[in-house]
């Protein structure tokens, strides 16, 4: 009973974290507070929500490893697909306004650039990843549900990447994000080893 | 060549300004004020508010393609100056410990008259005037600004260039007391941008001092800064704390951060893509959609084309 109750406040922690940049903007919008560009605002933001909840899902494992508390792992799916959420608003926003709802411009956005590449590609490996988040999937996938969700891990190197390829001279968040990201990956490996499907 | 924009659903047109604004968006700001306007916080204007009132000659001021004018708010508060930190908020919210005043600008290198030049005696006789330019980044956002200032060619008169003198560098103050951004090595410091002596002495390149008529904020670089219309944003140097006449081409600072992106020439053009976005199209301030058509040096192609005659400009970029 005090499990289920911890659980439950936890993941009302989750869901308020997990909108409140979401909200943050949309009440900046209609208060016409986002300033001078607007989308660029929210391109960062959205993004940043993306990578940040992503990474964080990808922390669950290892935090359920390291306190013992296996009840933890009912964070991870909302965690992913909140990452997600963001994702694709981000996608949607680069879409309809950095290429104006055009696909030859999103096409050759793709391939022309490199950050654009990576942070395309992150995208692509999250679709199945939040498409089979089901129980029904889990069950259905069985062994090869646990493969196919080690692209979150891939997800987040492309995440990563595509910061680190985006940004001008300042490289000292998108280094934090590595270094956190190489460090969850480096407690995971040898289980990931181990456990080869 | 007139360019009329199709006037967007912008943010600006929900936001009320604290500012005078051009007639043309005034009046579409306040019919959208009356909807939206009582949702605004009072922070949003915190630190965009010009100290003097914007005098009406503004009123009516647009460009030369009748262009309507960015507000004062938008100019001051959205700035690339990585001096006060790398975020486009930065430089409005960390400047307020610089001191732009007194000021001397260091002459130097091949001119008759090299010396440390008051700021006030290089103005002293010299006619200001507003100049309407876009400034169009190279991160493909572009905006429409009234400065105040005057041309960088009465200032090099002045000091008496010597015949050797091939380009000008123009160097930014180095002050990590008063610019937090220099305490951390994200660019070598000092900020360096150049001039080919003939760019330097065109009509069009001025040195401003001020913008909306009154004195340039610190985060628009206080209390002196270069502002070259067909080029690129960051080759406008801002906060110049000394000029220097040489020979050899100057290397500027984005050149020493990565040679494959920015070159010396830097000008406006749609056909030479950045590597990390096309430069084709922009996104006119404070629009959402990034399609507006990038114009050959910004539009100012009449004024400059003779410069680069016979140069490869997609090599020379």
């Amino acid at each position: 009973m005090r499990q289920k109750r911890a659980v439950l406040a936890l993941k009302t922690l989750l869901w308020i974290g997990a909108l409140a940049p979401g909200a943050y903007l949309v009440s900046e919008f209609l208060t016409g507070s986002l300033g001078a560009n607007p989308v660029e605002k929210l391109t960062r933001w959205t993004g940043m929500a993306a990578l940040v909840l992503l990474i964080t899902s990808l922390a669950v494992s290892p935090a359920r490893r390291l306190t013992g508390w296996n009840p933890l792992i009912k964070l991870r799916r909302p965690l992913g697909l909140f990452a997600f959420f963001y994702a694709g608003i981000h996608f949607v926003i680069w879409f309809a306004f950095y290429n104006v709802f055009d696909l030859g411009y999103m096409w050759a956005d793709i391939i022309e650039r490199r950050f654009v590449t990576a942070g395309m590609a992150a995208f692509v490996v999250m679709l199945p990843l939040a498409a089979t988040s089901t129980q029904w999937a889990i069950r259905k996938l069985k062994k090869r549900w646990g493969l196919l969700h080690r692209g979150a891990y891939l997800a987040g190197i492309l995440g990563v990447v595509h910061y680190f390829w985006l940004v001008k001279a300042d490289t000292r968040l998108p280094w934090v994000f590595a270094i956190v990201l190489a460090a969850l990956l480096a407690f995971r490996l040898p289980q990931l080893q181990r456990t080869k499907p | 060549m007139i360019i009329r924009r199709k006037p967007d659903i912008s943010s600006s047109e929900i936001t009320p300004e604290g500012v005078y604004l051009n007639r043309r968006t005034f009046v579409k700001k306040a019919a959208a004020a009356g909807v939206i306007g009582s949702a605004l916080g009072p922070q949003a204007l915190a630190g965009a508010t010009p100290r003097q009132e914007i005098h009406p000659r503004f009123a009516t001021l647009s460009s030369e393609m009748d262009e309507p004018l960015n507000s004062y708010e938008e100019i001051t508060t959205y700035n690339n100056f990585y001096e006060f930190g790398t975020r486009k908020s930065d430089p409005a919210e960390n400047s307020g410990a610089f001191n732009p005043r007194p000021w001397k600008v260091q002459i130097g290198g091949l001119v008759n008259k090299p010396g440390d030049y008051e700021l006030d005696d290089i103005l002293s006789g010299i006619t200001m005037e507003d100049r309407v330019y876009r400034l169009r980044c190279v991160e493909a956002w572009s905006m429409v600004i009234p400065w105040y200032g005057f041309p960088l060619s009465a200032l090099i008169n002045k000091v008496e260039p010597q015949p050797s003198a091939r380009y000008i560098e123009m160097k930014t103050i180095v002050r990590p007391d008063e610019m937090p951004g220099q305490r951390f090595p994200i660019l070598d410091w000092p900020y360096i941008e150049g001039l080919r002596m003939d760019e330097a002495m065109h009509p069009l390149t001025i040195l401003a001092t001020g913008v909306y008529g009154m004195d340039l904020p610190n985060q628009n670089g206080a209390p002196l800064r270069l502002v070259v219309p067909w080029k690129y944003g960051f080759k406008g140097v801002k906060s110049i704390q000394s000029i220097n006449f040489v020979e050899e081409m100057p290397v500027n600072t984005w050149q020493v951060q990565n040679a494959n992106e920015y070159g010396f020439f830097a000008n406006v053009n749609p056909d030479v893509s950045h590597p990390r976005w096309s430069q084709a199209r922009e996104t006119r301030l404070p629009g959402f959609r990034k399609d507006f058509e990038t114009m050959m040096f910004n539009g100012y192609t009449d004024q400059v084309q003779h410069l680069y005659a016979g140069m490869d400009l997609a090599r020379w970029k």
